[in-house]
């Protein structure tokens, strides 16, 4: 089994959810980032996600935008983000690890040696934001060769039909994308949730992670109920923002996004 | 093998001009590289798409609207005294720039509004570099009582000061991106994000051959009348086709929509003319084509200025029009065939170029197409004085007296 399924599998049994929180690599500089990430599992974290720096996140708004130019400064490459899954390799050999970001880095790098270099560096999945089903065929083999999953998106616009076309060979889990709009703006309702998670599980039986606009621990709760897990991403990468002085990373930043995280993590178990 | 093919579609497997796949794709380039929100979208619009293209009621309403209110066909211009003063051969000028809000983009705009009237949708968001597609787009919003906002760089909000007045009486919301260098990529992200936080109303009116499939094809098919419209004036002007096409490339909706009709016709050399900013060896440059590779970018592949780890580069131009590091996905197929061949002008060069236009036809060119006459002043005299070159003129350069006004010293 995967680390992914071997997760999921496990939180079953225990009868939750999982939080799956994230970080965007090299927020504010890779030191701080690799300190952040090694200290998630201990504060709460079920499985991670990894956002990729890209010059240009169309899906992404505002504070992930930021987040990403913040990374970018800091000089991070597809190369050093897979540098730090190593090092967090090092001592965490269990906690799973999913990239998340755009495709150009991944086509510029090769998208053969890249699956390759993740799989190796300990990555389990990858999430590649535009590139939808259409387009998998780019990775899905070299992915697949490498033992790597590839997340598919789901989105309230996703029809039935187009659920089975998009799932049919989905592994790993299922990230919906439970609003129309970009990270970290407005929230899907538990109603709005409960009406679309049936719909999912129609077209799978894998898990089915829910996030864009998960923010408060109450909201974590909700969406790791009635879906399998909930990414908040946003919400944290705010608070880290906000401990920054002069774009650098201050004695307040880790302990700050820990103890949202911590607090995000109590709600999920509650 | 037996060829069982008929004459048709065996004429049409050997053209040019039958892509893009069924994948939206040219060759590699193209494709549908979107989240998968906007997917059902993209598919809806195809479909619509193909059901205007079906009905001859919406060729009919088009052709009405491109008759009496664009002001088609628009003119081709002997540029004489041009012609003279190079001293090589005849420069002729598609004049698009004479079209009503002065530009080619209003050819796209009215097709795409139209497409948008049929599926339903209310508001009209898009992006615009120059402020010439923004203006078209507030233009048709005006005409159809449509909501209409327009992204725009903050840097271009800057620089084209006049047709950001223009949207805003228009009726348009101008709504200046800061992010990035603030110019028209930038502009691009954030149309896309209101698109996707937006869909149920809203319809993305994307300004060039550029972005998800259909796009690249639905905007080259509506600028495609500039093409059509030269290949039979040219006939009936100099009772052949011309030698060379010129036309300046940002995205590439003016020069594909020139160089389309033409593609099959092998004796037509068709250059395409890409900002090289301070020089295409400077670092300052917009010439996606001659400085950049193929990469993945608001929704296509195609050749982008990137660096060797695939993060976009900013792009440079004095033009805002041609101010963006992407290019569309078929001008970088034509490229790589060698069907078309696509060259860089600078910043100086076009300024040039714009004054001598001015001065010799008093035509006042978009900076934009400067630049493609530019390349035109270098050419035109070291052919025969029988050979023929079309300009495609698509816009005027009210808008950039400005710009032009500061580079040349003068306090207006």
């Amino acid at each position: 089994m995967s680390r992914i399924q071997t997760r999921f599998a496990a939180l079953k049994q225990e009868g939750r959810g999982a939080l799956i929180p994230y970080l965007q690599a090299c927020d504010p500089d890779y030191d701080t980032s690799l300190e952040l990430l090694r200290a998630m599992p201990a504060a709460g974290a079920d499985l991670i996600e990894i956002g990729v720096p890209f010059s240009d996140p169309s899906a992404d708004g505002p504070t992930i935008q930021a987040a990403a130019l913040r990374g970018l400064k800091a000089g991070a490459t597809l190369g050093l983000v897979l540098q730090m899954v190593r090092a967090f390799r090092e001592m965490d050999s269990e906690t799973p690890i999913v990239l998340m970001g755009y495709l150009n880095p991944i086509d510029s790098y090769g998208p053969a040696e890249f699956c390759f270099d993740a799989a190796q560096a300990g990555v389990d999945g990858i999430i590649v934001v535009d590139m939808p089903t259409e387009e998998a065929d780019l990775l899905d083999a070299h992915a697949r060769e490498a033992g790597l999953d590839i997340i598919s998106l789901v989105a309230p616009t996703t029809s039935n039909s187009r659920l089975f076309h998009v799932l049919r060979d989905a592994t790993g889990f299922v990230y919906y994308v439970s609003i129309t709009g970009i990270t970290g703006t407005s929230s899907a309702s538990a109603a709005d949730l409960e009406k679309a998670l049936p719909r999912i599980r129609e077209a799978t039986s894998l898990p089915v992670a829910v996030g864009f606009g998960i923010s408060t621990p109450e909201q974590a709760r909700t969406a790791s109920r009635i879906g399998d897990a909930a990414v908040v991403a946003s919400a944290l990468i705010k608070t880290m923002a906000g401990t920054l002085e002069d774009g650098r990373a201050t004695g307040r930043t880790v302990p700050a996004v820990l103890a949202q995280l911590e607090e995000l993590a109590a709600a999920v178990r509650a | 093998m037996t060829n069982t093919s008929s004459p048709l579609s065996s004429s049409l497997a050997n053209s040019l001009r039958s892509g893009p796949d069924e994948r939206g794709r040219f060759g590699i380039f193209g494709g549908r590289f979107v989240a998968e929100t906007l997917m059902p979208l993209l598919f809806e619009l195809d479909e619509a798409y193909r059901a205007s293209q079906a009905d001859p009621a919406f060729r009919e309403e088009l052709d009405y609207y491109l008759k009496d209110y664009v002001g088609r066909p628009s003119p081709l211009w002997f540029a004489r005294h041009l012609t003279e003063e190079l001293g090589g051969a005849k420069v002729y000028f598609k004049r698009e720039e004479l079209n009503h809000t002065g530009s080619h983009k209003l050819n796209n705009v009215m097709g795409q509004i139209l497409v948008a009237r049929r599926m339903g949708k209310t508001r009209i968001v898009a992006e615009t570099g120059a402020g010439q597609h923004g203006v078209a787009t507030a233009t048709v919003c005006a005409l159809f009582g449509l909501k209409c906002t327009i992204y725009m760089g903050a840097t271009d909000v800057e620089r084209q000061k006049p047709n950001v007045f223009r949207m805003h009486l228009l009726g348009a919301e101008v709504k200046p991106v800061t992010a990035g260098a603030g110019t028209l990529k930038d502009a691009m992200n954030e149309a896309m994000r209101d698109w996707v936080a937006n869909i149920a109303d809203t319809y993305f009116l994307v300004g060039t051959v550029a972005g998800p499939h259909p796009y690249p094809e639905m905007v080259r098919d509506f600028q495609s009348v500039i093409g059509v419209e030269t290949k039979e004036q040219i006939t009936q002007a100099e009772g052949r086709l011309p030698d060379v096409i010129v036309a300046a490339i940002g995205g590439g909706s003016n020069a594909m929509g020139i160089f389309h009709p033409f593609l099959d016709d092998a004796d037509v050399k068709l250059i395409g003319v890409e900002a090289a900013g301070h020089g295409l060896d400077s670092g300052k440059t917009a010439a996606s084509i001659s400085r950049g590779r193929p990469g993945v970018l608001h929704g296509n592949r195609t050749y982008l200025l990137q660096d060797k780890h695939g993060q976009i580069e900013e792009a440079h131009s004095l033009s805002a029009g041609l101010d963006y590091p992407g290019i569309g996905p078929e001008h970088s197929w034509l490229n790589d065939i060698g069907r078309a061949e696509y060259v860089g002008v600078t910043d100086e060069e076009a300024l040039e170029a714009f004054q001598v236009c001015t001065r010799t036809e008093g035509i006042i060119p978009a900076l934009e197409c400067a630049h493609g006459l530019a390349h035109v002043m270098k050419i035109a005299p070291t052919m025969a004085k029988d050979q023929i070159i079309v300009l495609n003129v698509s816009g005027r350069g009210d808008k950039d007296i400005f710009t032009v006004a500061h580079h040349l010293g003068v306090k207006l």
